[in-house]
């Protein structure tokens, strides 16, 4: 089997085709850019990017944020995000951005209160169970960042306010979780478990089966009679709601679905998040849901000179001997670890295009810093349209 | 002053390790090289991992594990040439949800109508807080077994491989996670007895951080939760450290773009390199870039020393962390203290 070498001066030709991020920020049809990626690979600071380049480039432009750091909300001039969307301010150009965070209970609050009559809404607001399903469930995070999703553009289409809903993604145990998360609640609310919680609510004690019955003991053992009360009560207030929670979940996921909706899948050139991403990408194409492309964040500064890691190691090494301490033994060391890395992401970028050759993809070179103000985010984003800067 | 009595004390009092950090940091890379360093001198040390990506596997190149406590390691050889054993364990809700139910309830059919039902799959990922019961309980088990659990292997210290710091508070925190809900019952109880363990000088947090302004920043707030909700933290372990390859003299000079372009020059052609200003010039735009990423670090290590925790610091491996890796990472924790 011959190996193909690669080298530093070949990290960037890898087979996969380039991700041309002004021509997807420019087609009008696009309206809504999905950011996804696995933990720690600046998924919030390329959807923050990318909206703040499309803006500028003349959309309008929201960006929903799930979890941003502090300094990114500072940097785009707004001391603390909300679930409302607030204007950014110094926009160049004829577009506009506003950004906003999105509020877990806050949604869900308004989806219970927006669905129900105010007397039902208060008993699902009170009620113990509902509290701890809306603030801390693991999954409604992703749930209600698609009932945004969804509200939002409800809203854009009906007073033309924007052109563009660029959207950031929870940070899962697992970059699926986005897309799973919802059905995942939507099958339970339709499963079979609820309607045992709902037998003794909806009629006497003595027709339930004996399955149910074992059932409910069992559940009760375990999680003990007061949180079982407490779920059968939501459960019970919350019977109305079912069907549209799953009705706009699906309208969601269709909106995804459609040629209208892109997927930038945001990775580092590290194996997990490569593996994740690689899933993901794998995941969208089976789901039918539209990938533009992928993001490699936080790649080494692509080197221009032929000098081999194994070279610059070995002259360092003599150098430290004939002349210890010296600036140039230094640099070299430097140089060949560089190198190294080079060669190991280029490698790892590789492998992904082997397996999946047509997804288009650019690399962004790591910065030193992270982004303090609308500049730093403008350099990502020229750096993201493949102009190095 | 803090971290001096920590230091003096050492960690060898400690039988739960639990290692958090920002996503991206590496703490499942420092988690495998704790539990190694650990694992010298004959002692047996038990990997958990809760987030179900088979990290572990991966890590040390072994089949995806099951939930079953499965032998993967020799642990890091001490001068005596002493080594222990590493076990890992990938614990899932619902497994530890139908063993949890085995071991007390004795729910024979119940607990199989139980599954048919869609209840242990809404227990483990709908339910409030209870998938995190049912994670931490069996690492508490494990923890805690030489008196109940007599067959099973008894472990010197367990190393857990935790969610990331943004959700760590919440995920050991069982008891507030359940509050409200679940005021009385079995669960409850369970949470309670976890919570025990958690809190006692027998356990610690470590956080692993990146000298970068939001994994730091993110420490110093998972410190601070974590002190609020009454959780011992640990050390806080500085991940994938740039190498310290110029002194500081050459870093200013660097920095001011003063570097000695002649002298660089003479000294490469002496060690044979071919010297063109390509070459040159790239070495020493090299050496710039290195000396702002270095000045950004420090500013970022003096916060972290600010933390007032013991410290602990390891290299980035240029060619990425194999098993090799894994060892030489677990020696560097030893060297400096963790793991002793």
């Amino acid at each position: 089997m011959s190996r193909t070498r690669i080298g530093p001066l070949a990290s960037d030709a890898v087979t996969a085709p380039r991700l041309d991020v002004d021509a997807l920020l420019a087609d009008r049809s696009v309206g809504i850019v999905v950011c996804c990626g696995s933990g720690g690979v600046g998924k919030t600071t390329t959807a923050a990017a990318l909206a703040l380049r499309a803006a500028e480039q003349g959309r309008r432009v929201v960006v929903l944020t799930i979890d941003p750091a502090r300094r990114l909300a500072q940097a785009m001039g707004i001391e603390k995000l909300d679930n409302t969307p607030r204007p950014v301010p110094d926009i160049a150009g004829g577009g506009s951005l506003d950004a906003m965070m999105l509020d877990m209970k806050r949604t869900f609050d308004e989806v219970v209160t927006s669905q129900a009559s105010p007397e039902k809404a208060r008993q699902i607001l009170e009620n113990p169970f509902y509290i701890a399903l809306s603030s801390s469930f693991a999954g409604t995070q992703e749930y209600m960042a698609m009932e945004k999703l969804g509200q939002i553009h409800r809203k854009a289409r009906q007073e033309h306010s924007y052109d563009l809903i660029v959207v950031d993604t929870p940070p899962s145990r697992s970059a699926l979780d986005f897309l799973d998360a919802p059905e995942r609640l939507s099958s339970f609310l339709d499963g079979r478990f609820i309607r045992i919680l709902m037998a003794p609510a909806r009629g006497p004690a003595r027709l339930m089966t004996a399955g149910v019955s074992m059932i409910t003991n069992a559940l009760m053992k375990i999680i003990g009679a007061q949180v079982l009360r407490d779920m059968q009560i939501f459960v019970t207030a919350f019977d109305t709601l079912f069907g549209g929670f799953r009705a706009r979940a699906e309208k969601t996921f269709a909106l995804l679905q459609d040629d209208a909706t892109a997927f930038v899948v945001v990775a580092a050139p590290e194996e997990d998040a490569l593996r994740e991403a690689a899933y993901f990408v794998e995941r969208l194409s089976e789901d039918g849901m539209p990938l533009a492309g992928l993001v490699v964040n936080r790649a080494s500064p692509p080197i221009g000179h032929e000098l081999s890691a194994e070279e610059a190691g070995a002259a360092s090494e003599r150098l430290e001997r004939s002349k210890p301490g010296s600036i140039a033994a230094g640099l070299l060391r430097l140089y060949a670890d560089r190198t190294r890395m080079l060669t190991r992401e280029g490698r790892l970028r590789a492998r992904f295009a082997a397996a999946h050759p047509t997804v288009p993809t650019v690399v962004v070179r790591a910065l030193p810093t992270d982004v303090h103000d609308l500049e730093g985010l403008r350099e990502i984003g020229a750096l993201l349209a493949g102009q190095q800067g | 002053m803090e971290s001096d009595e920590a230091r003096r004390a050492g960690w060898s009092g400690i039988r739960l390790h639990i290692v958090t950090g920002k996503g991206g940091t590496g703490k499942s890379t420092v988690a495998a090289a704790l539990a190694l360093a650990l694992a010298s001198s004959g002692r047996h040390v038990l990997l958990c991992e809760v987030e179900g990506r088979q990290g572990i596997a991966r890590m040390f190149d072994v089949d995806p594990l099951p939930y079953a406590e499965t032998r993967i390691a020799r642990g890091l050889a001490d001068q005596a040439g002493g080594a222990g054993t590493v076990h890992a364990l990938h614990i899932d809700a619902e497994s530890a949800l139908l063993e949890y139910l085995s071991m007390y309830y004795k729910l024979g059919r119940a607990g199989r109508a139980l599954d048919r039902f869609g209840v242990v799959e809404f227990a483990t990922t709908i339910a409030p807080g209870v998938r995190d019961v049912l994670l931490t309980g069996k690492v508490y088990e494990a923890v805690q077994r030489n008196s109940r659990n007599r067959a099973a292997v008894t472990y010197d210290a367990v190393v857990l491989d935790a969610p990331p710091t943004g959700r760590i508070t919440q995920f050991l925190n069982v008891n507030s996670e359940l509050a409200g809900l679940a005021k009385v019952g079995p669960i409850k109880g369970q949470a309670d007895t976890v919570m025990t363990l958690f809190r006692s000088p027998r356990t610690v947090v470590h956080l692993v951080t990146l000298l970068e302004e939001m994994p730091v920043q993110e420490t110093a707030d998972g410190i601070t939760e974590l002190r609020a909700a009454d959780l011992p933290v640990g050390s806080v372990i500085v991940n994938l450290v740039r190498p310290r390859d110029l002194d500081a003299d050459a870093l200013d000079a660097a920095c001011r773009g003063e570097l000695d372009r002649g002298a660089i020059a003479a000294d490469l052609t002496s060690a044979g390199v071919e010297v063109n200003d390509e070459l040159l010039e790239e070495l020493v735009e090299q050496g710039r870039e290195h000396a702002e990423r270095r000045g950004l670090e420090e500013e970022q290590h003096e916060l972290v020393r600010r933390l007032g925790r013991p410290t602990y610091q390891l290299p980035l491996l240029a060619g990425g962390v194999d098993l090799g890796g894994l060892y030489e990472l677990a020696e560097t924790l030893k060297e400096q203290g963790l793991g002793r």
